[in-house]
Parts: C-alpha cells; structure tokens; sequence
C-alpha cells in the first residue's frame, strides 16, 4: 500500500500537523493568566474523544475488507453436521487481544496476544 | 531542603517513568513500521516522529497516506486525534505558569498522554505542604518528558530500520489497531464513554462500507472523522441523560 504523494505533500503535510498540535498543546500553557480554564463543556467533550476516536480507528480495521463488512468471528455450518470455522481472523484475533487488554492492562502484552493468535489461524488453523 | 531535593526530583521521575518507558516501546516500533510500509522515506518516517510526536496521529496519518486519502482529511484527522491534549494543557497549565517562555515552548512540545498523567500526578501528591517549587516542577517534567520523547524517537528509528525487511505475510500491519485497541479498552470506563466507543466504532464501519454516491464509503476517508463526531456526541448526550449530577461534578 505505498504512498502514491511525493516528498513535497508528505513533508507539507507532515509540518502542518506538525504545527496545528502544537497549537493545540502550548494552548492553554501559553494563554494561562488570560483564559484560565476550559469551558467546562467543552472540557467535559473532550473526555469522549479518546474512546471514540480510538473506537473509529480500530473498529473498521477489525471487520471492513475491500469495503465490505465481516462481523462473524467464527462461521458454523450444519449442513455437514457440527462444523466451526474461523470467519473473519482480524476480529477473533482483535477479540482475544480485547480480552487481554481488559486483563493486563498492557499494550505488550495486548500485541503480542493479537499477533500470535492471527498467526495461528493464518499458519496453523 | 529545596536543593537536597533537586536529585531526588530526577531520581523519583526516573523511578515513575521506567515501566511506562517499556510499554511505550511496541507502539514506537510500530509507528516506524507502519510509516515505511506506507511508503515513507526513513528521513519522512524520522521526520514525522519528531515533529508531530503523538503516536496514535502519526499511526493514522500513515495510514491514510498508504491509502492516498486527500491531504486535507489527513490533516483533519491528525487533529482530532490530538484534540484530547486541549484537555491537559490547560489541566497542566497552572503548572507552568512560572516557567520562563523557552520551558513553557519545550515542555508544551513534549506533551503527550503518559507525561500529563506523571506529572499532574506528581503535582497534586498530598503531604507536600504547597506542593513541589518551580524548580522541581520543572527538572520532574522534563525528566519525565524526555525519556518519552528518546525512547519514542529509538524505537520509531528501529522500526524504521526493520520496516522494509518483514515479510508480507506477517501481517505486521495488524499490529497498529492492536495499539489503538490497548488505549481504547482502558478509555471505556463507564456507560457514557461506552457510547462513545460504539457510536464511533460503528459510524466509522458505516463511514467505509455503506454505498454513497455511486461509490464504497464516504468520500476522501472521512470515515474516521465522522466516527469520532459522532462517538463524542453520543457520550455527551448519555451522560446528560444519566447521571447529570455526578458528571458535572467530575468535570471539574
């Protein structure tokens, strides 16, 4: 999936995020005396962009390929009696590190959980 | 007693920072993965870990260059993502009132999640009588803020340097929403942040695979920005409609 943009975009781009989060990080350091705290409801917005952002980014990544979404895990077929199967593999893997994470606390540890169970049902299953 | 303690101000920051050190080491080696597998340079890879040091922006700029979304909603979303530090600067900033203009530019350039959560920490100890001096507020922060900063730039470098030899079929690429998942599930704390999370979650599905005009998705990628209005919206009305009392006091 390489980049199709050249070193002018990249480097433009990458100075105006660059620019635009230390705006957004010296803010308040800077203009403390004159703005002394954030709009309580602003601040209080605030608290949900972690979860939702995050949410946003995983999510999709999880059950969207080639533009279709995927949200069985496991697939169970019973034409030929009892048979379970790995449906989508990014989401059982996602699961597994989901549990991990909620557990350990640990973003090592939630990695290692979500790599090692993709490269048993990739390798292995 | 003030300079007895200046070394022991270092000593603490070390003390605290280190377990966090090593857990930021996977998500660094990630991000310079992730942006030479997107087809950065190793300098455009460096680059953008210096100048925007925020992981979790860098990791979903690169992820949009790789799939040549307009320059614009790259830019927008790197926003968003990083909109959380309004919060700690201005939590933070009575902190730094005192500090001369050139510590305030540095410290505000360094700061990122785990400094914020050390140092406000530090700050509000109780038993200290007024709290730490400037000076000590000052040597704790940077301590802590430039370990996080090198250990960030080393291990972007070594995934930069181990980028391009992993092969394929490893799948390494699935390591980047494996980091967004271990800051997602501590972010989901309670119900109105669980709405967030779904309604973000969901909108930014809905953002890549529900037909519109013609095409797959909404246009230029802004699945993610969608997501994250929508999500930030659904946990501002469910704390309102729940509990409002509790939540109007914690927000202060």
């Amino acid at each position: 999936m390489p980049t199709d943009y050249g070193p002018v975009a990249i480097w433009g781009v990458v100075l105006a995020v660059g620019v635009a989060t230390f705006a957004i990080r010296a803010s308040f350091v800077y203009l403390f005396g004159r703005v002394d705290t954030v709009p309580p409801r602003l601040n209080h917005a605030l608290r949900f962009v972690p979860p939702a952002v995050f949410a946003a980014l995983v999510v999709p990544s999880l059950v969207v390929t080639d533009g279709s979404a995927t949200f069985a895990p496991v697939t169970l077929s019973l034409s030929e009696g009892f048979a379970l199967s790995v449906g989508n593999e990014r989401l059982l893997a996602g699961l597994v590190a989901a549990a991990v994470a909620w557990v350990a606390e640990d973003v090592f540890a939630t990695i290692a959980a979500g790599m090692v169970t993709l490269w048993l049902l990739r390798f292995v299953v | 007693m003030s300079s007895s303690r200046l070394p022991s101000e270092v000593r603490r920051a070390v003390r605290d920072v280190s377990p966090i050190l090593l857990g930021i080491v996977p998500f660094g080696l990630v991000s310079g993965v992730a942006a030479v597998e997107a087809g950065l340079s190793p300098l455009q890879a460096v680059g953008l870990s210096v100048v925007v040091f925020a992981g979790a922006s860098q990791l979903a700029m690169v992820d949009l260059l790789g799939r040549n979304a307009e320059l614009v909603v790259v830019f927008l979303t790197a926003v968003v993502i990083n909109l959380r530090m309004l919060m700690y600067s201005a939590s933070i900033a009575p902190y730094f009132r005192d500090f001369r203009t050139r510590w305030k530019t540095v410290s505000s350039y360094l700061l990122v999640d785990q400094a914020y959560a050390l140092a406000i920490a530090r700050y509000n100890e109780p038993g200290d009588g007024d709290g730490p001096t400037k000076r000590e507020r000052r040597i704790y922060y940077l301590t802590v803020a430039f370990s996080l900063w090198s250990v960030w730039q080393v291990c972007a470098i070594v995934g930069i340097a181990l980028g391009a030899g992993v092969p394929q079929s490893w799948g390494l690429e699935f390591a980047v929403p494996l980091v967004f998942l271990a800051l997602l599930v501590p972010a989901v704390s309670n119900r109105p942040s669980l709405a967030a999370a779904v309604v973000g979650g969901g909108v930014a599905v809905a953002g890549e695979v529900v037909p519109v005009a013609g095409g797959t998705g909404l246009p230029f990628n802004l699945g993610l920005v969608a997501g994250a209005v929508a999500g930030v919206l659904a946990g501002v009305v469910v704390s309102a409609l729940g509990d409002t009392a509790v939540t109007t006091e914690a927000s202060h």
